[in-house]
């Protein structure tokens, strides 16, 4: 088997205060190992919008994350109310967020595509009623002296 | 002046007054601190200088680093740096004359307030703020504790940071052409700022920022005090000569969001407290923070006032700084025009040097082995975090065991305790 740490995280729906908890927690075990920065600002980045996206719209799920000696895989995985047309959901500044969530600046249909910009691979099924899982994969760069 | 910087501290410790308690250990924002045989160490490595430590420690066993006073007389000629938290420390002042006036009693040739430093950071960073090269939102590098944490927690935030030095480098420069276009010669000029707190001691000292140091001593606010307080006392109306040539804009940025107000931005956010000063950091990691152009960032509660070498209590120093800021004048003080130099005058000499101090291991690989140790390690342990063993967190622990800062025997004081009991 790859070497490798698996992490896990309870995201809590409708919980603005917890999200960023595993990024978090992602972040600190990147930077032990070392890893450029720039590729910890992806992962941060991209996890933090999925965890957001999980808040609002599936009323929490789970996040799983694999790191190995070359690259991180993160699960986000949800039982929430899935995505009709995932094409539509990908589209930057496509939103389904409700007023109230939108009025407090998030919902701005960046999450998605920035899931996608920032990480090297990226993976969405979505089945409606039963739920979203997303895949993302994020390869760090050789280290380099200067780091 | 050669420094050598491995005998820098910004904290020491007094052996007999640490009763070994957690206090400091479990409050370090960078855990830099570990309760060895009975005793607080810091991890100098990972040592911001933030003095939290010092303001937390119920037995005062921990003192901040700085020059003693009588350091000013190895030079002939002696020019003070007051900050204008010092401005802060005293009652019933009306005007900040009084305070520079004693300065010279007690001891110095001349002062050069860092307020008016602070008047030209301010204009030279609007100038790099419209200019756009630094990412924004841009950060503020004046609290040299706040440029520490961002080192050795946070340095791909790099790109947004403000390369301008901090306001004491600036007066420390114009203060020493002044003394030397005066004819004073190098060797006998001796210039000293008077520092809020142990963080700028050690910058200064380190030459944060800079290629060499720019002052020859650092002394504490708490050290000055009772001379200059004594000094200003006896000083009559009549002596007090007009020194000052301080702005408002200088005087506010003693104070939690001055720095960012003297901006005149709409789209900026100001935190002070170490561990708000984290919290902006990680949301800034997340990109969270949008909409924001300029953030400040303080160590201490309430900004420069909040300082551990401070007398005063930082609310009501506060509170003074805004009846004396009244009395000054406003705007356009200290101009980049009045000065005549190039911006690069202003700005940094080199880049912080920044520190991997949390990775585990040169090679990745090796590294990832000891996080996965690390996490075999966690599931023995009761994840309290009562800092009993002498490490701030159960996680610390755990890292402590895998470098072999801890011998590999060492056991959990708590999982000891268990199986005492069970047998």
């Amino acid at each position: 088997m790859e070497k490798g740490i698996h992490l896990e995280f309870e995201v809590s729906g409708g919980n603005f205060a917890s999200a960023g908890t595993a990024s978090d927690e992602i972040k600190k075990h990147l930077k032990q190992l070392g890893i450029r920065s720039e590729d910890v600002r992806r992962v941060a980045i991209s996890m933090y919008e999925g965890e957001i996206n999980m808040v609002i719209h599936a009323g929490g799920g789970r996040a799983l994350a694999d790191i190995y000696l070359d690259r991180i895989v993160i699960e986000l995985i949800d039982t929430g109310k899935g995505i009709e047309d995932i094409e539509l959901a990908m589209q930057p500044g496509y939103s389904t967020a409700p007023e109230d969530i939108r009025a407090l600046g998030f919902g701005a249909g960046m999450g998605l595509p920035n899931m996608k910009k920032y990480t090297d691979e990226f993976h969405i099924e979505s089945e409606v009623g039963k739920g979203t899982k997303v895949v993302l994969t994020v390869y760090f760069a050789e280290n380099k002296k200067s780091g | 002046m050669d420094i050598d910087i491995k005998s820098l501290h910004t904290v020491t410790l007094d052996p007999d007054k640490c009763k070994g308690c957690v206090t400091c250990m479990k409050r370090c924002p960078t855990e830099a601190i570990r309760v060895r045989n009975g005793k607080a160490k810091v991890l100098y490595e990972r040592c911001i200088g933030c003095g939290e430590c010092i303001r937390l420690c119920p037995h005062h066993a921990k003192k901040a680093s700085y020059d003693p006073f009588d350091t000013i007389y190895n030079y002939k000629y002696r020019i003070a740096l007051p900050a204008p938290s010092l401005y802060g420390q005293f009652n019933n002042l009306t005007d900040i004359n009084y305070v520079l006036n004693g300065l010279l009693e007690i001891g110095f040739d001349d002062v050069f307030e860092v307020g008016r430093g602070a008047e030209l950071i301010s204009a030279a960073s609007k100038i790099l703020l419209d200019k756009g090269h630094i990412r924004k939102p841009v950060i503020s590098t004046a609290c040299p504790a706040v440029l520490e944490l961002i080192m050795v927690r946070y340095k791909h935030l790099l790109p947004h940071l403000l390369n301008l030095l901090a306001p004491v480098d600036i007066v420390a420069k114009l203060a020493r052409e002044k003394a030397l276009s005066q004819g004073i010669p190098a060797e006998d000029i001796g210039i000293f700022f008077i520092s809020p707190c142990p963080a700028k001691v050690y910058a200064l000292k380190s030459g944060l920022g800079v290629k060499k140091p720019l002052v020859e001593g650092v002394l504490a606010v708490s050290d000055v005090y009772l001379r200059l307080l004594s000094a200003m006392s006896s000083l009559k109306p009549e002596q007090i000569k007009p020194i000052s040539k301080l702005g408002v804009e200088g005087m506010q940025w003693a104070s939690s969001g001055g720095e960012a107000a003297a901006l005149y931005r709409d789209k900026y956010l100001a935190a002070d407290g170490v561990e708000n000063v984290n919290n902006v950091l990680k949301a800034l990691e997340d990109n969270t923070l949008r909409d924001v152009e300029f953030i400040e960032l303080n160590a201490c509660i309430s900004g420069c006032v909040g300082g551990v070498l401070n007398i005063e209590n930082p609310f009501i120093a506060k509170a003074r700084l805004r009846g004396l800021r009244k009395r000054l004048p406003n705007g356009k003080c200290n101009t980049l025009a009045d000065q005549g130099k190039s911006l690069d005058y202003y700005m940094w000499e080199k880049e912080p040097d920044f520190k991997d101090v949390y990775k585990l291991d040169e090679d990745r690989l090796a590294a990832l082995n000891k996080l996965i140790e690390i996490d075999k390690i966690l599931e023995g342990l009761p994840l309290i975090d009562c800092g009993e063993c002498g490490a701030p967190s159960c996680r610390a622990f755990s890292e402590d065991l895998v470098n072999g800062e801890i011998p590999p025997d060492t056991k959990c004081p708590k999982v000891i305790d268990e199986s005492a009991k069970n047998s």
